[in-house]
């Protein structure tokens, strides 16, 4: 079966080594077809920026997402841009503090930078405390593949700051799944 | 290509590239950074100088062509990597390595254009820059490639028909394409089929460096091995040398289109689904052929008489594969990235025979299957 | 010891080949040419060892006369192509035949990029002040003033001073002559192909045909004698005022020096890459202001 997944946000918070990282744990680790595509701006910070990942048991052809499975979005242009483009039961992630305006109650709002740099210091890990967050909420990807992917990735000496981000996205992910209706924890008037 | 390497990995097509050209003998590369074809480049200067070869980064797009073909006369198998802009800064000395016979391979990540035009976008404006870029009559090898898999074996076959033609070869990528990432098992290093270009086995004093062969193709020495022949991009006789004379003149310029007329049939690559049996055929290459091959066999699966023409290879034109399957079908459709130039060289080799039409994309955004199976309702 | 001169040149000439030359009389190029041949000769070196590349124009129509490895490239790129041949065969020796359109007109940027590589090879870049094969046109050194016809009312741009243009770029040997000393040029040239580097040698030459006629300089002998009056040695110059060298030809060497040359520096590379190391440097890369300039 066909999955989509597509990371909006903008350049500088890592999403395009997101989808690398999560197509490598689906298809290197957990063996399915897969094809990573990504679209930026001209700016190396700051800009619009998105990676894709479309997951299947079977060659894919057609590279890119259209009918969005997962949509995980670190900024309110980035949700608001493709949100039309989640299917009816398609899951939306949000950072909690980057999307103030979430689109539906069914969002999934974690405070994912917020939450990785008060437990690790910096928002550097905020991409793959948001891998931890995805696997946890929808179990697309296992998180023996996704440790395992992370960890062939990132830089020497990081690991343990990157298994630690993995974990608390993951354990974040899953609590937010399971009480999907809560409304993100700031107040909206 | 039958023994698999051990190792799965998830690669960009433009770092498939890289490993095709290293996996082929590639020893040298000179270029210009230019996205979206940058990441050949960066995969190359790592991985060139660590064997032995040698990775320049020169002051524009013409040195770097001029530095390849330098290199390749002194027997180097020489490669550059562009886009659009810098591809066209080239095409000067792709005419020169057409008349001089200087085997290098160019790959060219195309994107939206003309001039800047969207740097990050994919298109398939190219092909006939590709085909006519540089000035006057010349023949062409041009590849394509849908894949990332398939980048890595067509970048080999490049650089294999290049050696073994003496003619430059040019692999049109698109930005889907040189930019997606798949999972590809690539071959082992012994399993790739690698061709040198034919040293010649006469003695100096004997050597024509543009003498007429059977296939049309000249033993090509390099400099330094002890044949001081002289290399021009003037019109010259069998021995190098500047030549005014009519039967020369013809003589030489023939044998430049007799030599790849004769590789036609090992040159010209296509491959297709369900051709057996359609009415209706889809045309179409790199990225825009992975959503044909989607609607082809969404269709088909529903019982439409429908078959997908992939096109691996741009120019010379692959007109045996059309040939083959005219008289058998009503239409074609065309689906290409750009405003129908593969269309019309299909209209061209149809002479009629059946309906040509054409669905083409030119807003930065892929073909996307769902838009090729309206089209092809439209047809049914 | 004493070789007859038509003896030396006859040796690399391609008899058989493609004679009469297509040079005018009067031209300079082809004394360019008898010099180079002598340095060459009096090095020793193997003709199958030498690879003469040039661009288009008048003097790079060179090669196909003479019997080495020989490639009349396109217009400019003369010394790119010459880079690719360097680094792949670093043990040949490529000298690089040029005109002034040719090598600081179309090719300018590949001559900076070639100065500052240091790779080595040497540019012999013919200072005739024309586009001479198109017919008399103002090229990147025809003086202010100057008439040529696409500057019929005189040329506006100021001029290149080639040899100066290659030290300020970082070339590491930088020497300039004329045709009319005939003996310091062979020796400047010589001097450049023993430099290890880049190395320039520019030799001022006379057009009388679409040149001197139209600037009123006489014929072939009086724009040798122009050279012989306006020459100044580099040593003299270095006494003179600036408006005592308005007008002159400063000849002689003005850059040698020694600097890790490209190819060998390349190599330390190799042998870091294939360990997986960064390659250690003399300058960091904070050091981005260049001093070289102090050095001249």
């Amino acid at each position: 079966m066909r999955t989509e997944i597509r990371f909006a946000g903008s350049g500088g918070q890592g999403l395009i080594t997101a989808g690398v990282i999560l197509a490598e744990a689906v298809g290197l680790h957990d063996g399915k077809y897969v094809v990573q595509t990504q679209s930026y701006g001209p700016e190396a910070r700051g800009g619009a920026s998105k990676a894709e990942v479309v997951i299947d048991d079977r060659p894919i052809r057609y590279p890119k997402a259209q009918r969005l499975d997962v949509l995980l979005a670190m900024t309110q242009e980035g949700c608001d841009r493709y949100y039309h483009d989640l299917k009816p039961e398609g899951v939306l992630i949000l950072d909690a503090d980057l999307v103030p305006t979430a689109p539906t109650s069914a969002a999934l709002a974690v405070p994912i930078t917020r939450m990785v740099r008060e437990a690790l210091g910096r928002e550097l890990f905020a991409n793959i405390a948001a891998l931890g967050v995805l696997a946890g909420a929808t179990g697309i990807v296992g998180m023996e593949a996704l440790t395992a992917a992370v960890l062939a990735r990132v830089p020497k000496g990081t690991e343990q700051k990157n298994r630690d981000a993995l974990n608390l996205g993951f354990e974040a992910g899953r609590s937010a799944a399971a009480s999907p209706a809560d409304e993100p924890e700031h107040d909206e008037v | 290509m039958s023994a698999e390497g051990s190792r799965e990995a998830l690669l960009q097509g433009n770092e498939a590239v890289v490993e095709g050209a290293v996996a082929v003998g590639c020893s040298f590369y000179a270029g210009y950074p230019i996205t979206p074809s940058t990441e050949v480049a960066e995969g190359l200067a790592a991985r060139l100088p660590a064997t032995g070869g040698t990775f320049l980064q020169m002051e524009d797009e013409i040195a770097s062509i001029a530095a390849c073909l330098g290199a390749s006369l002194a027997g180097a198998k020489a490669m550059t990597a562009t886009s659009g802009p810098g591809f066209s800064l080239m095409q000067e000395l792709v005419g020169y390595a057409a008349i001089a016979e200087i085997p290098f391979v160019l790959v060219n990540v195309m994107r939206y254009g003309p001039s800047t035009g969207l740097p990050t976008s994919p298109s398939q404006g190219d092909v006939m820059q590709a085909r006519w870029g540089t000035h006057g009559d010349h023949p062409i090898i041009v590849l394509t490639a849908s894949s990332v898999r398939e980048a890595f074996d067509m970048t080999v076959k490049s650089f294999n028909l290049a050696e073994k033609y003496r003619s430059p070869v040019i692999l049109l990528l698109d930005e889907v394409v040189g930019h997606m990432r798949e999972k590809v098992k690539l071959p082992a290093p012994e399993a790739v089929e690698r061709l040198e270009r034919i040293h010649p086995s006469t003695p100096p004093e004997w050597y024509a460096p543009y003498e007429e062969t059977n296939t049309g193709v000249p033993p090509m020495a390099a400099f330094g091995d002890g044949y001081r022949f002289h290399v021009t991009g003037l019109v010259h006789d069998r021995m190098g040398f500047p030549t005014q004379k009519k039967s020369e003149i013809v003589q030489g310029t023939n044998r430049l289109y007799r030599k790849i007329e004769r590789g036609f049939r090992e040159i010209c690559m296509t491959d297709g689904v369900g051709l057996e049996d359609a009415r209706t055929v889809v045309v179409a290459y790199g990225s825009v052929a992975r959503s044909a091959q989607q609607a082809v066999e969404e269709m088909r699966d529903q019982g439409k008489p429908v078959g997908l023409l992939r096109l691996r290879t741009l120019w010379p034109f692959p007109r045996a594969a059309f040939e083959r399957i005219l008289d058998g079908v009503d239409d074609i459709l065309v689906c290409e990235l750009n405003r129908g130039q593969v269309y019309r060289e299909v209209l061209r080799v149809s002479r009629g025979r059946c309906e040509v039409h054409k669905h083409t994309r030119t807003d930065g955004e892929m073909i996307t299957p769902a838009e090729i199976v309206r089209a092809l309702r439209e047809r049914i | 010891m004493d070789v007859p001169n038509r003896e030396i040149i006859g040796r690399y000439l391609r008899h058989a080949k493609r004679f009469p030359h297509i040079w005018c009389p009067g031209c300079g190029n082809g004394i360019v040419l008898g010099c180079l041949l002598r340095a060459i000769d009096a090095l020793g070196w193997n003709k199958d060892d030498v690879v003469l590349v040039s661009g288009i124009g008048c003097s790079s129509r060179a090669p196909v006369y003479v019997d080495f490895n020989t490639l009349h490239t396109a217009h400019g790129r003369a010394l790119a192509f010459a880079t690719g041949i360097q680094m792949v065969r670093p043990k040949l020796h490529v000298v690089v035949i040029m005109g002034d359109g040719d090598a600081v007109g179309i090719g300018g940027n590949h001559f900076i990029h070639a100065c500052r590589r240091n790779i080595d090879m040497t540019a012999v870049v013919i200072n005739n002040f024309i586009y001479g094969m198109t017919g008399g046109q103002q090229s990147p050194t025809t003086p202010q003033g100057a008439l040529s016809s696409t500057s019929v009312y005189g040329t506006l741009d100021q001029p290149f001073d080639i040899a100066g243009l290659a030290a300020s770029a970082g070339a590491t040997f930088s020497a300039r002559s004329t045709t009319y000393h005939v003996k310091e040029l062979e020796k400047l040239l010589k001097a450049a192909f023993r430099h290890k580097g880049f190395s320039v040698v520019e030799a001022i030459a006379a057009c009388p045909t679409t040149y001197g006629r139209r600037n009123r300089q006489g014929g072939a002998v009086d724009m040798m004698k122009w050279q012989k009056k306006v020459a100044v040695s580099a040593k003299r110059a270095a006494g003179m005022t600036p408006e005592e060298l308005h007008g002159r030809i400063v000849t002689g060497v003005l850059v040698d020096r020694d600097a890790p040359e490209y190819t060998e520096e390349y190599d330390r590379i190799r042998r870091a890459a294939a360990e997986g190391k960064r390659v250690a440097f003399r300058s960091q890369p904070g050091d981005v202001t260049s001093t070289r300039a102090k050095e001249y």
